[in-house]
C-alpha cells in the first residue's frame, strides 16, 4: 500500500518536472518559481488537513521562509532590489507570528 | 570609558555601516541614517557588549571561523540525510526524545550549541534545563538512549570548539 | 557570465532542497519529525537561493540585502522550531507510534515548574 502511494507520487512529480522544464516555454526564472509554488501547494495541504494545531503552525512558519526565496528569484528576473525588502519584512513578520502562535498553543497569554 | 558607552558606540557604527551598504551613498541617506542610528543606539545600545575585554581575542576569532566551517559541513550532511529519509519509500525512521548533558556555562554558548544541534543531522532541541545543564533532544534515528552515550554522540562534535570560543 | 553560472548552480541546489523539505512535511508521521525535515531543508534551501542571488548580483544593495537575509534566516528559524516543538509537547500533542523513548515525558516536574 505504502509502495503504491510512493510510486504514484513519484510518477506525478516526474510528470510535473517534465512539463515544467521541457514543455513549458518561459524564462528560466519562471520555471524555478513554478517549483517553489508547487512546494507551497504541499504546505497548504498541511495547513488545511493538518491533524493537530501544531502541524498548521509548522506549515505557516515554513511558508514564510519559502516566500523569501521566491521573492529573491522574482527580484532577479525583474532586476528590482525592492522585492528583497519585501522578503526581509516577510521573514521578520512570519518569525514573530510563529513565536506568538507557539505561545498561544502552550496556553500562556501574550504579555507573559 | 564605561562599558555601556563603548557598547553604544559599537552599535552606532555597525548600524551606520549596514544602512549605507543597503542604500548607497547620498546626502539624504546619510542624514536619515545618522538620525535613526543615534536613536537606536541611545535607546537599545547597551545590550550588545556586556563583559569586559578578555585576552586571547585572536585565538577566539580563529576558533570561531573554524567552528563556522565545521558547522557548514555538518549542515550539508544533515540535508543529504534528511533528503535520503524523505525520498526512501519505506521511511526508515526511529524517533525518540533523549537527554544530553553539556559542560558549557555561559548563556550565549548554550544558545549557539542548541541552534547548531537543531540544524545538524537528525536532531532538534526541545527544551533546556538551566540548573542541571541538560538539553532535551528529539532524534529522528535513535542509536543510544543513555545520557552519556547521547552526549558523546550529539554534543561532543561542537562542544570542544565552542569551549575554545566562549570560555 | 561565469558568475551567473555559479549563482544558478547555487539556486538549483537550494530549490532541490526546498522541495525535499516540503516533501518531508507532507510524508513524515508526526509534528516533531515534520519540524525536523522542514526546518533543516527549507532553511538550507532558502539560504542557498539567497547566496546564489548574492553571487549573481555582486556587491550592490540587492546583494547586501540577500546576505542580511541569510543571517536572518539562520538566526531565526532554529528559534522558531524550538518554540513550536516545546509548545507542542506541553500542549500534549502525541508522538508518532514509532517512537521508542521519551525522556521529556519522564521529567514532568520540569514542565510544571517552568510554565
Amino acid at each position: 500500500m505504502r509502495m503504491l502511494r510512493w510510486s504514484i507520487g513519484l510518477v506525478l512529480i516526474a510528470a510535473f518536472g517534465y512539463f515544467n522544464f521541457f514543455i513549458y516555454d518561459g524564462p528560466i526564472y519562471f520555471k524555478l518559481i513554478n517549483v517553489i509554488l508547487v512546494s507551497a501547494l504541499f504546505v497548504l495541504f498541511r495547513v488545511i488537513f493538518g491533524p493537530s494545531p501544531a502541524d498548521r503552525i509548522v506549515a505557516v512558519d515554513i511558508l514564510g521562509i519559502l516566500i523569501v526565496g521566491m521573492l529573491a528569484i522574482l527580484g532577479l528576473h525583474y532586476d528590482q532590489g525592492f522585492l528583497m525588502d519585501i522578503g526581509l519584512i516577510w521573514a521578520l513578520l512570519s518569525f514573530i507570528a510563529s513565536l506568538a502562535f507557539a505561545k498561544i498553543l502552550e496556553g500562556r497569554s501574550l504579555d507573559d | 570609558m564605561s562599558l555601556a558607552v563603548k557598547s553604544k558606540i559599537v552599535v552606532f557604527v555597525l548600524a551606520i555601516v549596514v544602512w549605507l551598504a543597503l542604500t548607497g551613498l547620498g546626502l539624504q541617506e546619510i542624514i536619515a541614517g545618522v538620525l535613526v542610528a543615534a536613536i537606536v543606539s541611545l535607546t537599545a545600545g547597551h545590550f550588545l557588549i556586556t563583559t569586559h575585554k578578555q585576552k586571547h581575542m585572536l585565538h577566539r576569532w580563529l576558533y570561531a571561523v573554524l567552528y563556522f566551517f565545521k558547522f557548514l559541513w555538518e549542515m550539508m550532511k544533515a540535508n543529504l540525510h534528511v533528503a535520503y529519509i524523505v525520498a526512501h519509500p519505506m521511511l526508515p525512521i526511529k524517533p525518540g526524545i533523549v537527554k544530553i548533558k553539556t559542560k558549557l556555562t555561559k548563556d550565549a554558548a548554550i544558545t549557539v550549541l542548541t541552534n547548531s544541534i537543531t540544524l545538524t543531522p537528525g536532531t532538534l532541541t526541545v527544551d533546556v534545563n538551566e540548573e542541571k545543564k541538560e538539553i532535551y533532544i528529539h532524534w529522528i534515528d535513535v542509536k543510544a538512549t543513555g545520557i552519556d552515550e547521547c552526549s558523546k554522540e550529539i554534543g561532543a562534535r561542537f562542544e570542544s570548539t565552542l569551549t575554545e570560543v566562549f570560555e | 557570465m561565469i558568475r551567473e553560472t555559479i549563482g544558478m548552480v547555487f539556486i538549483f541546489i537550494g530549490i532541490a532542497f526546498d522541495f525535499f523539505g516540503v516533501l518531508g512535511l507532507v510524508r513524515l508521521p508526526d509534528v516533531y519529525n515534520r519540524l525536523q525535515a522542514a526546518t533543516k531543508c527549507v532553511t538550507f534551501g532558502s539560504a542557498g537561493i539567497l547566496f546564489g542571488t548574492f553571487i549573481i548580483q555582486g556587491f550592490n544593495s540587492f546583494g547586501f540585502k540577500a546576505l542580511i537575509g541569510i543571517t536572518f534566516i539562520f538566526l531565526t528559524s532554529p528559534v522558531a522550531a524550538h518554540a513550536i516543538s516545546r509548545a507542542a509537547h506541553r500542549a500534549r500533542i502525541p508522538l508518532a507510534k514509532e517512537t521508542i523513548v521519551d525522556e521529556y515525558e519522564k521529567d514532568k516536574e520540569l514542565k510544571e515548574q517552568t510554565t
